[in-house]
């Protein structure tokens, strides 16, 4: 299955909305820590130079200072790779935005795999899992540069402080020009009654090819994109567990904590349902392509495949 | 320049701070009394003189800032901002009491004139300089003024927000750092010194003032010598004695974190009334 890919980097696209917003509205102002190029914000701070902060190689004091803009009015956009947006700063995100729940937009590129040849240091498996268990934060993950253009004007007016975990590059296309999105409610991307393929983003496109595979044995698989996962769509995935009884979760990242445990969590609670996790299983990463480190941390479609055959097994 | 009659009545006005601080970690049975000594006598100054506030709109957009980024001084904080109107005296007896809206650490979602959370330190200092940056941003002119531990200083985020800072030239930017020496664990000159203090904040470009943080007059003219500065935010380095003022508590390391209740706040204040007569 090959997919369409983007017109754009999502990076250009997030450049793109920062600009045409920050045109009429006062309060956007960009934060950086010396990664400008690599989040692909230049132009707007070559447009906007007096609202644009590159704090230069410090984190922790990136988030703070974007709290002291946030408590006077602003709504600061602090853009760095995943794991110096989360780990490096956890305890500022906690305090000065999560625990105040003042409005900080912190952006996170290069998620999980997408780190590449950064390796091991630099993959954040875990950003997913911690910025998830922070009261008052709320989780995105744009799937593609559509998806993330349908959620901008809620990534503008959503109360408090927002994780944004952003592929830089060109994703594949996976919704169409009719998208809508809906905060907190799943994107339903394929319908199917067998099993449920929950993913979040980079993963939605290797879900998607998994159906395809499990469809040519005559398996039915539905697959719904979790692109909030705070708010969580609870309903939504009771819904799915109920109609298909079987769950797969596929997600860039750790399963300790995030998007598997989230539906894990949630099905436990009020439909116990038999759930497999497909995503990186408790270790750290390794300088590698993402179609190799897929392959060797069992996150291709076909494992995705196989997991939703054993898991419509355990249903009977 | 203060006039005698108003240094006189800020004394007696910061000698009100350090009896309510008092008295409430006495209601509470335990807290961070050191500290908040220390500073009383900047409160006072800030809270009833240098600073545009106005308690009845503490939201005012175009106040002055203030944030006491050594968040475990909150009890003189509370205590400043009731005796100045911000809310009723009885409200800062319930500090840390279950339910109340005044915990140790400072919270600006819970207490009417706090500017800012804090309590992880170094994280209000970094958010006194994005407020600097934002009110720059906005052409406005109120200052931000900021409130600093000497041992809070170990923290490597305000090196980080220092070196912005001064980078930045943030001259609407005046902050305060409380030098009583001493930490949890003991002496800072012997834990991890911070000398010599004032050529680190001058290698970061800021311009340095030291002052005599129990003398108010002192502490007034280096925040005049402050104001003329245009071109770098400004740090004022204020020689205190930790828990200054309270008898058991007075050049104690100890006194971070004192154990009492109401019987012997009751004692020390009748004791610290006695003084003035």
């Amino acid at each position: 299955m090959t997919f369409e890919k983007d017109r754009n980097e999502m990076r250009k696209a997030y450049c793109e909305l920062l600009m045409k917003t920050a045109e009429t509205d006062p309060r956007i102002v960009v934060l950086e820590a010396d990664l400008m190029a690599s989040n692909g914000t230049k132009p707007f701070a070559a447009a906007y130079p007096e609202r644009t902060f590159d704090v230069g190689i410090a984190e922790a004091n990136m988030i703070g200072v974007a709290a002291g803009l946030a408590a006077s009015g602003k709504l600061p956009f602090c853009d760095t790779f995943t794991p110096f947006a989360t780990r490096r700063c956890y305890d500022q995100i906690t305090v000065s935005a999560a625990y105040t729940n003042l409005p900080l937009r912190i952006v996170g590129t290069d998620p999980g795999l997408a780190a590449e040849v950064n390796g091991g240091t630099h993959m954040s498996m875990e950003d997913v899992a911690i910025m998830r268990s922070m009261p008052n934060m709320k989780l995105f993950e744009p799937v593609d540069e559509t998806q993330l253009r349908a959620a901008w004007d809620w990534i503008l007016t959503v109360d408090g402080p927002l994780y944004i975990r952003i592929f830089r590059k060109t994703a594949p296309k996976i919704f169409g020009e009719d998208y809508r999105f809906e905060p907190g409610k799943l994107s339903v991307i394929r319908e199917g009654g067998d099993a449920a393929i929950f993913a979040t983003g980079l993963m939605t496109a290797d879900a998607l090819e998994a159906a395809e595979l499990l469809a040519a044995e005559g398996i039915d698989a539905a697959v719904l994109n979790l692109h909030t996962l705070k708010p969580l769509d609870r309903d939504g995935i009771l819904f799915w567990a109920k109609k298909c009884g079987a769950a797969v979760t596929c997600e860039n990242g750790t399963v300790v904590g995030a998007l598997g445990s989230a539906v894990a969590e949630t099905t436990a609670d009020a439909w116990p349902i038999p759930v497999k996790r497909i995503g990186v299983q408790d270790h750290f990463g390794e300088v590698g392509t993402m179609p190799y480190l897929k392959e060797k941390y069992g996150m291709t479609p076909k494992d995705i495949a196989a997991a939703a055959k054993a898991a419509i097994a355990m249903k009977k | 320049m203060l006039s005698e009659k108003e240094v006189r009545a800020l004394a007696s006005t910061a000698k009100e701070i350090r009896i309510l601080s008092l008295e409430m970690i006495g209601h509470a049975g335990k807290g961070h009394l050191g500290g908040a000594l220390s500073i009383a006598d900047l409160l006072a100054l800030l809270y009833f003189k240098r600073a545009r506030i106005d308690p009845q709109n503490p939201k005012w957009e175009d106040r002055d800032r203030i944030v006491l980024s050594k968040g475990h001084a909150g009890t003189a904080l509370y205590a400043a901002l009731s005796l100045r109107g911000f809310f009723p005296r009885e409200i800062c007896y319930t500090m840390n009491q279950n339910g109340t809206t005044l915990p140790s650490h400072v919270d600006m979602r819970k207490v009417p004139g706090a500017d800012m959370t804090a309590g992880s330190l170094a994280q209000g200092f970094s958010a006194a300089v994005g407020m600097a940056l934002a009110a720059r941003l906005d052409k406005k002119g109120h200052k931000v003024y900021t409130i600093i531990g000497d041992g809070e200083s170990q923290e490597g985020e305000i090196w980080e927000a220092a070196m912005l800072a001064g980078n930045r030239k943030l001259s609407n930017l005046v902050a305060f750092c409380d030098n009583n020496g001493m930490q949890i664990d003991g002496l800072t000159d012997e834990i991890n010194s911070l000398e010599p203090m004032d050529k680190k904040w001058e290698a970061f470009n800021w311009h340095v003032i030291r002052a005599n943080g129990h003398d108010i007059a002192d502490i007034d003219r280096a925040m005049d010598e402050a104001e003329k500065i245009t071109d770098k935010p400004v740090m004022i380095i204020l020689k205190t004695v930790k828990g200054k003022g309270v008898s058991f508590a007075e050049g104690k390391v100890s006194s971070h974190s004192m154990t009492y209740g109401v019987a012997e706040a009751e004692a020390e204040v009748a004791r610290i009334r006695k003084e003035d007569e």
